[in-house]
């Protein structure tokens, strides 16, 4: 993967919003810090992290829905921080699958419409009959059949998973270069979301289509990003990256230890240890973070320098953002499963 | 017919049907199901997508989208031993009903909020029309904030924060805080924690747990999450095409797993332990509600089908006989 260029680069991007119901600048909520990311072409980045932390966030800057407060956008080598949106979005190069489902769809507006009219748009040449095939073969990818019987309806005539398949038929119909799905398959059932991961995979390999995969299903991720690789956010940073598979058998950082023993297993009978690493049951406050490390808090490794300051170190398996890495287990998180 | 209502249960769905008459076709969203949930219980209802778990819920409370309707069967409360038939009430009583007696928490969550209120004005609007207008401000902002402490949020900054300024997990933290707002009886929960890191999930259903044991509320969840279901649920109902195929507690229907349908759904979970190469996706696609199969509506897919699966549908689950299991050979393959 080195020897190639990446798709998309993110250098130091930041991210602000202002605070609610205020109107100080100096009071502005920090919620991406100095993300460096890149993409390459073809490849699976599943992206996780503590809900709150920034994923969304991150997604809708790397296909130009925001602009980063500071950093900067490089698309095949080009950078584009300043014309992003433009030059990104009206080549449909770039694709973003909503988290919330419900707003994405124009509720004026048939299920065959909100496929139609992008396609017309991206491909004015094609003819009505063209666009018909092509909506249909969609829909059966995505497993809604019969068709007709749901391109006539609205979006509020859909279950939850129903419109989730709508939203990924409307991405992959314009054959982007990337695909940012957050919470794609989030409300379909595993079976269903097996096929629907398997698909992402398909198009992933037949047409090196990039995916950045925002999901809090570790179990499934593990399915369609075995080669691929993982980012683990917390508050607005990167805090360990590396292969999905090494990261899941041997969880560097204390955050993504914790979040790993977390994960349930589907079996009544298992008995996890319930108690997380974790120092208490709080969450982290992205508007009062700590200084230096970001998870210092609720760390159980911690050590006084960890509010000073905090670098990323190479492991064999990972990159990892933590200054005690000699003082945290290595090896999996779970207990032997035996049945 | 008079049936008496079992004590131990809060709520019976008694041979449920629900249609959507559309313009050129009415679809039969849901099909003679019957499911109690018990007093003090998490309930689970999984199935495929589409599968009508949303619309049967959602009768509970009578919020079923438009143009649904209850076409058969009936939705019964058991209000301290007085059976409350909930399709039958009228909108007035209705109204009281829904949130004090029951609430729900929507899958829609992330979109259920209003645009142009800040958090706390929703909780203070549900407050006052539901007879707490006289109740001090301090009084109700305390509530407002000992709720959404509850759902790990920064507290100071959602209150004022509007829905867009929130991220989907948070927005769907508010929807849970907002079903306990009015301290009901029984939650449903529609998807709750799709947007929910497994540590902010975990911490969220551990204290929904610890609600549910301290104050006897009664929970329906909805998920297509069978980890979430093995770990937090006591009941676990099986829907698919809009019939209940199997009901049982947690265990049994896990270990068992006598329903094939339940089975394929099991088998197709997977998990963070183990190999990545075990499981397997369900064959086939989910039954077209339109143009059922004749017999029994799984037979297609059904690894074990025989020629009766082909001519006669299973009978339907009662109220009174909830561990037959919808399949002619229950128990047996
Ligand atoms: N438009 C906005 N104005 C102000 N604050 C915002 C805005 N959008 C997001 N935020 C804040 O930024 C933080 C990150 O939000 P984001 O939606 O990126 O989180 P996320 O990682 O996607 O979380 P989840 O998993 O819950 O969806 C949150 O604290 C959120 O409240
Ligand atoms: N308002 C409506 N008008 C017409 N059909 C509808 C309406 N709402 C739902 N349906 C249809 O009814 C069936 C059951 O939908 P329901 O939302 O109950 O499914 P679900 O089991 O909750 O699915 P999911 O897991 O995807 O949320 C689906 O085929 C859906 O398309
Ligand atoms: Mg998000
Ligand atoms: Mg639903």
């Amino acid at each position: 993967m080195e020897n190639t260029a990446p798709l998309m680069s993110l250098k130091k991007v930041n991210m602000y919003f202002k605070k609610p119901g205020s109107v100080l600048k100096d009071s502005n909520i920090h919620v991406l810090r100095d993300i460096d990311l890149d993409i390459y072409p073809g490849e699976i980045v599943a992206l996780v992290g503590e809900s709150g932390c920034g994923k969304t966030t991150l997604g809708k800057i790397i296909t130009g829905l925001y602009r980063p407060t500071k950093g900067d956008i490089f698309f095949n080598g080009e950078n584009v921080s300043g014309l992003f949106n433009k030059k990104i979005n009206s080549f449909n190069q770039v694709q973003f699958i909503q988290q919330d489902g419900y707003a994405a769809l124009n509720p004026v507006r048939t299920i065959y419409q909100s496929l139609y009219a992008p396609i017309k748009t991206h491909n004015k040449k094609l003819k009505k009959a063209e666009i018909d095939k092509k909506i249909d073969e969609l829909m059966n990818l995505v497993g809604l059949i019969p068709a007709e019987q749901f391109l006539i309806k609205y979006p509020h005539q859909l279950s939850g998973g129903q419109r989730q398949r709508i939203l990924m038929a409307r991405a992959i119909s314009l054959e982007p270069k990337l695909i940012v799905a957050d919470e794609p398959v989030s409300m379909i059932d595993v079976s269903l979301r097996l096929s629907l991961l398997n698909l992402m995979k398909d198009l992933n390999k037949k047409l090196n289509m990039s995916f950045v995969y925002i999901s809090h299903d570790l179990s499934t991720t593990r399915y369609i990003a075995e080669s691929g690789r993982v980012v683990v956010m917390y508050l607005g940073e990167i805090i360990e990256t590396g292969k999905i598979g090494d990261v899941i058998a041997n969880p560097r950082h204390p955050y993504t230890r914790a979040l790993i023993q977390a994960v349930p297993i589907p079996d009544p009978d298992y008995k996890a240890n319930e108690d997380l690493p974790l120092k208490s049951m709080e969450l982290g406050n992205i508007e009062h973070r700590h200084i230096g490390c970001g998870f210092c808090n609720r760390c159980p490794y911690f050590e006084d320098i960890c509010t000073q300051k905090v670098n990323y170190v190479h492991t064999e398996t990972s990159d990892v953002l933590c200054n005690n890495l000699n003082k945290v287990p290595t090896g999996a998180v779970y207990k032997t499963y035996n049945k | 017919m008079v049936i008496n209502m079992n004590k131990e249960n809060i709520v019976e769905f008694r041979d449920v049907s629900i249609a959507y008459p559309l313009k050129k076709f009415t679809l039969q969203a849901v099909t003679n199901a019957s499911l109690p949930l018990k007093k003090g219980m998490i309930t689970a209802l999984v199935g495929e997508s589409g599968s009508g778990k949303t619309t049967l819920a959602s009768s509970l409370i009578q919020c079923i989208s438009e143009p649904g309707k209850v076409v058969g069967g009936d939705i019964v409360f058991n209000d301290n031993g007085n059976e409350i038939f909930i399709n039958k009430l009228k909108d007035k009583e209705l109204r009281k009903f829904r949130w004090e007696k029951v609430s729900m928490v929507f899958q829609a969550a992330q979109s259920a909020l209003n645009p142009v209120m800040k958090v706390k004005d929703h909780f203070i609007e549900t407050m006052n029309q539901h007879g707490m207008k006289k109740v001090t401000m301090e009084e109700k902002e305390a509530k407002i904030k000992k709720l959404l402490n509850f759902v790990k949020l920064d507290v100071d900054r959602v209150m004022d924060s509007y829905p867009h300024e929130l991220s989907g997990g948070m927005k769907q933290r508010v929807m849970i805080a907002f079903a306990l707002l009015l301290d009901p009886e029984v939650i449903i929960l529609d998807e709750p924690t799709t947007a929910l890191d497994v540590i902010t999930q975990y911490f969220i259903f551990t204290l929904l747990k610890k609600i549910n044991k301290e104050m006897g509320i009664s929970m329906l969840l909805m998920t297509h999450d069978i980890s979430v279901v093995a770990k937090f649920a006591d009941y676990v109902a099986v829907m698919y095409g809009g019939r209940i195929m199997e009901y049982g507690d947690v265990h049994y229907i896990f270990k068992n797993r006598y329903h094939p349908y339940t089975r394929g759904l099991i088998g197709a979970t997977p998990s963070i332990l183990g190999s990545t190469k075990d499981i397997e996706a369900i064959e086939g696609n989910p039954p077209n509600l339109l143009d059922l199969p004749k017999g029994c509506i799984f037979n297609p897919r059904c690894k074990y089908c025989q020629k009766i699966c082909q001519e006669q549908e299973p009978e339907s689950l009662s109220i009174d006989n909830m561990s037959k299991g919808k399949c002619h050979f229950y128990k047996e393959i």
